[in-house]
């Protein structure tokens, strides 16, 4: 069963599977089990999904998530896709989500996920990383907390360290 | 100076045993090499040509005289005794054993040092003025906004992982600008607006490196609450529309004249009405604490000294020389600003033995409040010296070898490491710099020639700065043959320019005679008060073309 580690490193089986966008002139293939769907594509479909709150959306890193706003919370699972762990702009698009969109369900890092962005991804605001096969779950749980706090204000904080000491 | 509170402590602690972490799963293979590379990188780290290259931070450029003896001791039980000072107002060690790494970063943490972003795509040391809160016409001292930017882009979540490596430099003196914002990613001019609040122009998109640029204005004035949501705003554009596909075009640089500068700032503006009311918008308080980090060293109360000093400079010339090179005014009476050259002709310009290291210390402690600034021309900075002091100072840094009186002068060269130790390297440039300093080894020729910035890099990559030296150098590699190409008129000053270059490259040997002829033309062209850079503007490239190629 694959797995998928929570915000605090606990490892969960995963029951959603990721849907590939479909070649060109090819239409998508609906699973009857938990998906995640490419966003723009279920934004363009929005109806045929009414109901079905198995169903949600990954965002690949070019993608921009204003294209939901206002629906965000229609959604039960939002995925952010990293296609290599070096391509940074996932970050934005998950603190995007939570704190421009208000986005409030599952939101979880897909591809290229390794143990060391874990930390990273925590204060941006996922809950959820479905680790590359070739790593090892069970290290996420230190890899997510070398730090017990930060300095700057985040999806995870909104205080930045320079306010708490002021108190 | 800013000292480290609890959570700072707290925060380089768990960083230390991070990268153990990390280093102990590279080491047993866990982790792929092109894994670990950034992991490493953002602790300074490369792997170089002969060894790893450990680069660590010096947060705008200051050191206590504690830090000076603990980075002596580090260089001598863990490096060959000797460390380099580069031009980001960091120190390198070019001979660490990857394994020892984690101790080094745990003995830096100690005296509250780290190495954290000192390489790698994401945001680096920010850099200021090395006259900082001793010079009398700034407009504030820049250091409080450097640390509070220091901590902001430590472990920035969102930021870790940007298109390219990105450079924030601040400058607070009205007429001078020795931080060269004008060359970085985000320049932060600090200015006051009609109303006499305090704030700061924002350039973005300078730069240097295979595409030189200067960096235009995106906001002429952003009071000084909002520097770092405003920061944050030009990041987080950056990070989402900056290029990825190819590097050489990652810069922001290149998305600002993509998107035009003004496009750029709309862009941000839009981004930042939306967070520049967050909690992250900067508090009065705020302000206040960081800036009582930086307040004026115990000063006293003592006039200015120039009937002694005009007597100690005529029975002395060469003690003359170095006042009028080396020494600058200060905004205290009786105090004065001194920086110590590390550009002995024979040494690497930058490099500095362990116990140099402990002597600059001891001389900090006894002259300048155990406080010293490094520049990114490579060179050290007593801030806070008293006149009449001067002369036994000088007589004890002499036999050290900090008092060539060459400051600002051709030989005062900005130089990389170069092909020596960098394996990015096309060329080498250390040796460039040492005939060119041979060549000029007459002081009075020297000051006659006046102020001349001679900026060496090893290759595009531009760590030497030499687009923006008045006359820069670029190793460059003709199948397999080290080659030297040479540009004229650049500036990282106020007057911000890129160089122009100048023609066909030339083999090493050529290059003092190559230089000689440049500054022949323009001592032939020149009028009485006109510097190097006046007549090149003035006159043009083709004299010094002709000249030169004939």
């Amino acid at each position: 069963m694959p797995e998928v580690i929570t915000h605090d490193g606990a490892i969960l089986n995963d029951e959603w599977i990721v849907v590939e966008r479909p070649a060109e002139g090819e239409s998508l293939d609906i699973p009857s089990r938990p998906a995640l769907i490419p966003a723009d594509l279920w934004l363009a479909g929005k109806e045929h999904f009414l109901g079905r709150q198995d169903i949600g959306v990954w965002f690949d890193s070019h993608q921009e998530p204003e294209m939901l706003e206002g629906l965000v919370n229609e959604l039960s699972v939002i995925a952010v896709n990293f296609p290599k762990f070096a391509d940074g702009r996932g970050y934005s698009i998950a603190r995007l989500l939570r704190e421009r969109l208000g986005y409030e369900n599952e939101l979880r890092a897909i591809g290229d996920v390794l143990l060391d962005q874990l930390q990273f991804m925590k204060r941006c605001g996922f809950d959820r990383f479905v680790l590359r096969a070739d790593k090892n779950a069970e290290e996420a749980a230190r890899c997510l907390n070398f730090f017990t706090q930060g300095y700057q204000a985040a999806t995870d904080t909104d205080i930045p360290l320079f306010r708490r000491r002021a108190s | 100076m800013y000292v480290y509170d609890e959570h700072d402590r707290q925060i380089a602690a768990e960083r230390v045993e991070q990268f153990r972490d990390q280093t102990r799963r590279a080491l047993a293979g866990e982790l792929a090499e092109e894994e670990f590379l950034p992991l490493r990188l953002q602790n300074g780290l490369y792997v170089q040509r002969l060894a790893p290259m450990l680069r660590i931070a010096v947060p705008y450029g200051m050191l206590s005289s504690k830090q000076l003896r603990a980075l002596a001791r580090i260089t001598r039980d863990y490096d060959k005794g000797y460390a380099h000072f580069t031009t980001r107002q960091n120190v390198q060690l070019n001979w660490p054993a990857l394994e020892d790494v984690p101790d080094i970063l745990a003995e830096l943490a100690e005296v509250e040092m780290h190495a954290n972003q000192t390489s790698g795509n994401c945001i680096r040391n920010t850099t200021t003025d090395q006259f900082s809160g001793a010079q009398d016409d700034e407009i504030a001292d820049p250091r409080p906004y450097c640390e509070i930017i220091r901590q902001w882009s430590t472990f920035h979540p969102e930021f870790a992982f940007l298109p390219r490596k990105f450079k924030v430099a601040v400058n607070a003196s009205e007429h001078s600008d020795r931080a060269a914002i004008q060359v970085h990613d985000i320049g932060l001019q600090l200015v006051r607006d009609n109303n006499g609040e305090l704030g700061f122009r924002v350039h973005v998109g300078g730069g240097l490196g295979r595409t030189p640029m200067v960096g235009p204005v995106i906001r002429e004035f952003l009071p000084e609450k909002d520097l770092l949501t405003y920061l944050e705003a030009v990041l987080r554009v950056y990070n989402r529309y900056g290029r990825r596909d190819n590097k050489f075009k990652a810069r922001i640089k290149i998305l600002v004249k993509a998107l035009t500068p003004q496009g750029f700032a709309e862009k941000v503006e839009a981004e930042w009405a939306h967070i520049k009311d967050s909690p992250t918008q900067l508090t009065q308080d705020a302000i206040e604490k960081f800036k009582t980090y930086f307040t004026e060293p115990a000063y006293e109360q003592v006039p200015d000294v120039k009937e002694t000093l005009a007597t100690q400079r005529f029975e002395n010339r060469a003690f003359d020389q170095w006042i009028a090179h080396n020494v600058d005014a200060h905004k205290k009476p009786g105090y004065a600003i001194v920086t110590l050259t590390m550009k002995k002709t024979g040494t690497p310009p930058g490099d500095v033995t362990d116990r140099q290291l402990e002597q600059i210390a001891d001389v900090a402690d006894q002259y300048s409040f155990g406080e010293v600034r490094v520049t990114h021309q490579q060179n050290v900075v007593l801030a806070d010296v008293r006149q009449d002091k001067l002369f036994e100072l000088w007589e004890a840094i002499t036999p050290m070898g900090f008092a060539t009186a060459n400051l600002n002068t051709l030989t005062d060269v900005i130089c990389c490491p170069g092909g020596d130790y960098c394996s990015l390297a096309n060329a080498k440039s250390i040796p460039v710099a040492e005939a060119i300093q041979r060549k000029f080894d007459d002081l009075d020729y020297l000051y006659d020639i006046g102020d001349v910035d001679l900026n060496i890099s090893g290759c595009m990559n531009a760590c030497g700065h030499h687009h923006v030296g008045h006359i820069g150098v670029l190793g460059v590699d003709k199948k397999g043959q080290e080659f030297y190409q040479i540009s004229l008129g650049g500036s990282s000053h106020h007057d911000a320019a890129i160089g122009k270059i100048l023609g066909p490259s030339f083999a090493r040997e050529d290059m003092p005679d190559v230089v000689k002829k440049i500054i022949d033309v323009y001592v032939d062209n020149r009028t009485q008060e006109e510097a190097f850079l006046d007549t090149y503007r003035r006159i043009g490239i083709d004299p010094f073309k002709e000249r030169v190629y004939a």
